[in-house]
């Protein structure tokens, strides 16, 4: 009998109440009194120079009240870079500064360079098209391997070059894995795109400031994933606001994906100007607007070389990446392609040499920074497509050629080629469980169906591993990270025995308000429902760094566990008063603590009123009060990993790729909530699929966002996927956090894309097209069609 | 978006009014292509006519001469639902958007907006459909003038549209996987008199008639009839989405595919 | 400006509009009822879609003034009277056909519009009539299987956890 409630359960999610309803609170729900709003004046030009900026009549305009440019800023800090990487010959990277508003020269098409704040929207829609900026429109560098180039329109002219930095891993390891390919019997190579994607939660950014002149406090309501982060750049890098006096509320937050996580100039605008006229100011972006200023993701250009015995067993990966980092540094822009990216080329596999080379590059186009998966995509689809490529080449099974590979279950932990050290997995069970799930003997037949039909099918497979449940904040910091990476919760139980538990993670579509109320519930032994988190709200809050990188259960979660052990180990102390006994010999099972070896027994509920109410209390061995607060800080990532096929029709005719059929076998270590962690996976695979089919980000040569509304960035719906068969059964515990859970928010978009390509590959080759080695992202019907054609 | 005067006229010769006496004054169908066109600030009327409260714009139903006749207001989800007489039409427009846009958007404001992309401008091409205005006839061949333009007059408004059900038809849509227009679509309609081949999505110009196919399929109607037959790429729509070249490509398959449907 | 007389969930409401106003807008800003949401500006996403006079619509590619003598209903009228949730809302939640929120209230609305005029609707209509709601969360499984469940029909055999 499945349990219906603590770890391992799946009870419905109790904010789904408020959602089904039309009660949710998000951020322009929010109105306050005497708002006012903020609309921001765009760069229309990918590269210009800003000659001058006339705001004289916008600002007579009907129910204008304020109007900024950059030149209000040039005294406040820029949006900082949060991650330091050095490139190969030790210089450090290139940080060129990014303004809360252009200054001097816009660099992306959609770069705000003035904002106007009136009564109403429209009045400040139509004093920003009042405002009269001469921007000198430069030749835009667009492509990275031309930005590179000698001569090339520079981004930031300060710093002489488009180039970020050139980022090598594992240095050491290169001189081998050079000779290593060199002396290798069979090579493949295999040049690709990892398209740029806009994340396109469905709520669009917003922000709202509110400032009491009375007290001097601040205010900012906003669609963010990680309020303390914000807090902290705002107030350390950029403002200088001090913490104490700036709360930030990230309510109800409508999905994120990573496009969320970072501090953005309208953040810091709103908070200046409800200063300035000592009223609220409330910013919405519209779709187009972030489609061009939020950050975007992926965009490499890598060529990979596979290096292999002629049994197929791998000897080493060397990868050379263009990563584009857009015109500004984003807070996490650095790590993504690096950290995240390089640190994953070994794969689930014992390769013995991995060398890894990253040269980020500015370009005028928005920003680049994690998104779902961040670099870890990336890196899936480099290995995982060359590793096909090679099994085709040697004439070995794709699943075979992995399965020889992988690092096998008695080696861990094992230490990576590229340095990070797995604690525990079982690649092999995974592609056993996967192979029971895709009814891979029938396939054949189901092939020459969809051959009747005129329609081609092929059948896509591979692996992942992935390292999530960032990041402990040693070794980070080691790598160049300039924050740390723990989180934190605060567990307080009433009087009366209800209990909330403050927690430094924010839900945006996860189900925390549901999951974390399974782990305590289930540690103390007592009813779920009188359990509740307190999320989103700095001042409610302890220092968390948010929710990204699948690290909400791993991470903080794990805080949640220790300060529940903080509350348990009091709640003994305090039994052990009120049951006259040693506390050596008072334990605690299912919500009771009981002196062992007799039947003396008080319940927590017990315990909980003793402790705010500490008559004859041992106040020299106890405080009263039953409330803990624990930090965690992993001791290292942790690394779900997973199996996935794709099965495809093509239609040859017109090129149209359509899902037939996806399966998905992965690790996520123990499991708190099954049907949320499903949910999870499901909504990675659409992403996934979305990458691999739809999803087509195209700036033109001058820099301007062709694909910039719904209307030609293709979206995944319904009628584009199928149901997906999902199974994490295979469940190798992680075996250094106190829950054991690996994470498993992002795994969906990671693992999926090389399913998808290799499945269309498969389909071209059985359908007498083997000329077709490889289709770059997105496998748009056009481009399907024109392989097969060429 | 800017500011404007909202009227909704319960009759055409009212509707004619509003839009004459101003140079600013510019109509409303169901809004689904107007209404985001204003939201970028695109366009700057002063005063929009609706034309959906308009009672004698609104229904289908057959002429004498057994022609199907859709009111200029009438909403795409009623002409899927009542266009029975003309299945082929039924179907095309219960798969223009969504069933949300289907419920709001009308065949006038379609036609009038002619959008290379769109699809009832298919559907009137090819089945030689009557547009009448509140001031004239005009037949479709006469109608279609080129990417979002039409033969309509300032302040002209369909009242009407009149179609010849034929023996056969289907349209056969491919979808731009964006913005579900049709990347290219066919619209192959049989009369006795010969066969109609309307394609939309792919010319620069708009919908047009492939008269080749149609003088092919007249003497033959098979999908082989065209299989000698090409278009070029050349003054084709080329995007993101596909070069000419693919769309002059898909409007063959389509054309062919059509044509096996419709049999 | 112009005066808009309307029924909202089932209550005569009137206000001052102009012209411009959005029939979302003015349920947002001017009603207070946020549970219509707005999450794009080309009228694809679904997200505001509200029923009037029984039809699903965009309410953000409406007027306002369009709606004029009415009958609207918004999320917050999809409820019973005594708050308990309808069928759909209850499948949504009973198949974590969520997960935002912000896609769910359009969801719901579409959802209820669809088996109204197909009781008992397949994978493919379901799929098909979804095609203007937009979701980036779920990867639309549980929403399909929701919607399903709520006509009735045993989803049992799709795979789940």
């Amino acid at each position: 009998m499945p349990k219906d409630h603590g770890i391992g359960a799946s009870p419905l999610r109790r904010e789904d109440v408020r959602f089904l309803t039309g009660r949710g609170k998000y951020t322009d729900d929010i109105a306050l009194q005497g708002q006012t709003h903020a609309v921001f004046a765009r760069s229309q030009v990918a590269n210009g120079v800003i000659t001058s900026i006339d705001t004289s009549e916008a600002e007579k305009m009907p129910g204008v009240l304020a109007v900024f440019t950059g030149e209000d800023f040039v005294d406040v800090g820029g949006n900082p870079a949060g991650w330091q990487i050095n490139s190969r010959d030790g210089e450090p990277m290139k940080e060129p500064k990014r303004p809360v508003l252009a200054h001097g020269k816009v660099r992306h098409v959609g770069d705000a360079y003035a904002a106007v704040i009136a009564e109403t929207e429209e009045q400040a829609r139509d004093a920003a098209e009042a405002i009269v900026a001469e921007i000198d429109e430069q030749p835009a560098v667009v492509d990275m391997g031309a930005a590179l180039k000698e001569g090339a329109p520079l981004v930031h002219d300060e710093i002489g070059t488009n180039q970020c930095f050139d980022w090598g891993w594992i240095e050491d390891n290169r001189a081998a894995t050079d000779a290593a390919i060199k002396e290798a019997p069979h090579v493949t190579t295999l040049e690709l795109v990892n398209n740029r994607l806009v994340p396109n939660a469905m709520e669009p950014r917003a922000s709202t400031a509110d400032y009491d002149p009375g007290t001097g406090d601040y205010t900012l309501y906003t669609t963010s994933q990680n309020p303390h982060l914000t807090r902290l750049l705002i107030s350390a890098f950029v403002l200088g606001i001090p913490e104490n006096k700036l709360k930030v509320v990230a309510p109800d937050v409508g999905g994120g994906f990573g496009s969320k996580i970072y501090h953005y100039g309208e953040e810091a605008l709103v908070l200046a100007a409800a200063r300035k006229i000592g009223r609220p100011v409330r910013w919405t972006a519209s779709r187009s607007e972030s489609f061009l200023t939020d950050a975007h993701g992926r965009d490499h250009v890598t060529r990979i070389e596979l290096a292999c015995e002629k049994d197929g067993t791998f000897i080493a990966f060397r990868t050379e990446t263009m990563a584009n980092v857009g015109a500004y540094l984003s807070n996490f822009s650095t790590a993504t392609p690096t950290f995240l990216h390089g640190t994953l080329m070994a794969g689930n596999y014992a390769v013995p040499n991995v060398y890894v080379n990253v040269r980020t590059v500015f370009t005028n186009t928005a920003p680049v920074d994690a998104y779902r998966g961040a670099g870890r995509p990336e890196a899936t689809y480099s290995l995982e497509r060359v590793i096909d490529m090679a099994a085709r080449e040697l004439g070995i099974d794709p699943l075979e050629i992995r399965r020889k590979n992988f690092v096998q279950p008695d080696q861990f932990p094992f230490t990576s080629a590229a340095g990070l050290e797995y604690d525990t997995g079982d690649y092999g069970a995974l592609v056993d469980k996967l192979e029971e799930m895709i009814d891979r003997k029938g396939f054949e037949a189901r092939r020459k169906e969809s051959e009747k039909n005129g329609k081609l099918r092929g059948l896509g497979v591979n692996t992942y591993i992935e390292a999530c449940g960032i990041a402990p904040s040693n070794l980070v910091g080691v790598l160049g990270a300039r924050v740390g990476l723990y989180d934190a919760a605060t567990v307080r139980v009433n009087a009366t025995g209800n209990i909330a538990v403050m927690v430094g993670a924010h839900s945006h579509g996860q189900g925390h308000e549901t999951a974390f109320p399974q782990v305590v519930a289930d540690m103390l032994g007592i009813d779920e429902d009188s359990v509740e988190i307190v999320h989103g709200d700095t001042s409610k809050i302890p220092f968390g760094m948010g929710t990204y990188g699948s690290r909400s259960l791993a991470v903080c979660g794990s805080a949640v566990v220790r300060a529940t052990e903080k509350i348990i180990n009091k709640g003994k102390k305090i039994a052990a008063h009120m049951l006259e006994a040693s506390e050596a010999d008072i334990e605690f099972t299912d919500g009771q603590f009981s002196v062992a070896g007799t039947d003396k027994s008080v319940g927590f509920g017990d315990v909980a009123l003793k402790a705010y109410i500490p008559h004859d209390f041992p106040l020299e061995e106890v405080e009263p009060g039953l409330e803990e607060t624990a930090f965690y800080d992993p001791a290292n990532f942790t690394y779900p990993a997973g199996a996935y096929a794709c099965e495809v029709e093509v239609d040859p005719e017109t090129g149209k790729v359509t899902i037939d059929r996806f399966a998905a076998a992965d690790d996520f270590g123990n499991v708190i909530n099954p049907m949320i962690v499903s949910g999870q996976v499901h909504g990675g695979l659409a992403q996934g699929i979305g990458q691999a089919l739809l999803e087509n980000t195209t700036y033109d040569a001058d820099g301007q966002l062709i694909s910039a509304s719904y209307m030609d960035y293709a979206m995944p719906r319904a009628d584009d996927l199928p149901f997906y068969s999902v199974d994490h059964s295979c469940q190798t515990p992680c075996t250094h956090n106190p829950l054991g859970v690996k994470g498993c928010g992002e795994a969906g978009a990671i693992g999926s894309p090389p399913s998808v390509v290799n499945a269309v590959i498969d389909a071209l080759h059985a359908g007498g097209h083997a000329h077709v080695t490889h289709i770059d992202m997105p496998l748009t019907p056009a481009r399907v069609w024109s392989a097969i054609n060429s | 978006m800017y500011a404007f005067d909202l009227e909704r006229p319960s009759r055409i010769a009212d509707a004619v009014k509003l839009l004459s006496d101003s140079e600013e004054s510019q109509p409303l169908g169901g809004g689904q292509t107007l209404i985001p066109t204003l939201k970028q600030r695109l366009a700057m009327p002063e005063r929009l006519v609706s034309l959906t409260a308009i009672p004698e714009m609104q229904g289908v139903c057959t002429s004498d001469a057994g022609a199907l006749c859709i009111g200029g207001a009438t909403t795409h989800a009623t002409v899927a639902a009542k266009a029975g007489h003309y299945p082929a039409l039924a179907a095309l427009a219960g798969n223009i958007g969504d069933p949300a846009v289907r419920n709001r958007g009308t065949i006038g404001g379609s036609l009038a907006n002619n959008d290379p992309s769109a699809c009832y401008p298919a559907a009137a091409l090819g089945s030689g459909a009557v547009i009448v205005t509140n001031a004239r006839e005009i037949a479709a061949d006469d109608y279609f003038e080129g990417m979002f333009t039409t033969a309509l007059e300032e302040g002209e408004i369909i009242t009407e549209v009149r179609f010849p059900v034929p023996e056969k038809a289907h349209y056969e849509k491919f979808d731009q996987p964006a913005s579900r227009f049709a990347l290219t679509a066919v619209f192959v309609a049989k009369y006795a008199d010969g066969v109609r081949v309307a394609v939309t999505g792919a010319s620069e110009e708009g919908v047009f008639r492939w008269s080749e196919a149609e003088k092919a399929l007249s003497a033959d109607f098979s999908p082989e009839a065209i299989s000698g037959l090409s278009l070029s790429g050349d003054g084709m729509i080329s995007d993101l989405h596909g070069s000419g070249a693919y769309r002059a490509h898909l409007a063959k398959v389509l054309t062919g595919r059509a044509v096996t449907a419709a049999r | 400006m112009t005066q808009v007389a309307m029924t909202v969930n089932g209550k005569p409401v009137t206000g001052e509009v102009e012209g411009r106003t959005l029939l979302s807008d003015y349920l947002r800003e001017d009603l207070r009822l946020t549970g219509t949401h707005i999450g794009c500006d080309t009228s694809q996403c679904g997200a505001c879609v509200v029923h009037v006079d029984g039809k699903a619509v965009k309410a953000c590619t409406m007027f306002a003034a369009e709606a004029e003598g009415a009958q609207v209903t918004t999320i917050e009228g999809m409820g019973h009277p005594d708050g308990s949730l309808t069928a759909i809302q209850q499948a949504f939640q009973d198949h974590h056909g969520l997960q935002c929120g912000f896609c769910t209230p359009g969801m719901v609305m579409t959802a209820a519009a669809l088996l109204e005029e197909t009781p008992k609707p397949t994978e493919a209509e379901i799929r098909d009539y979804l095609e203007g709601n937009i979701c980036r969360c779920t990867g639309y499984h549980n929403i399909v299987k929701a919607i399903m469940a709520a006509s009735g029909q045993d989803v049992s055999a799709i795979a789940a956890e």
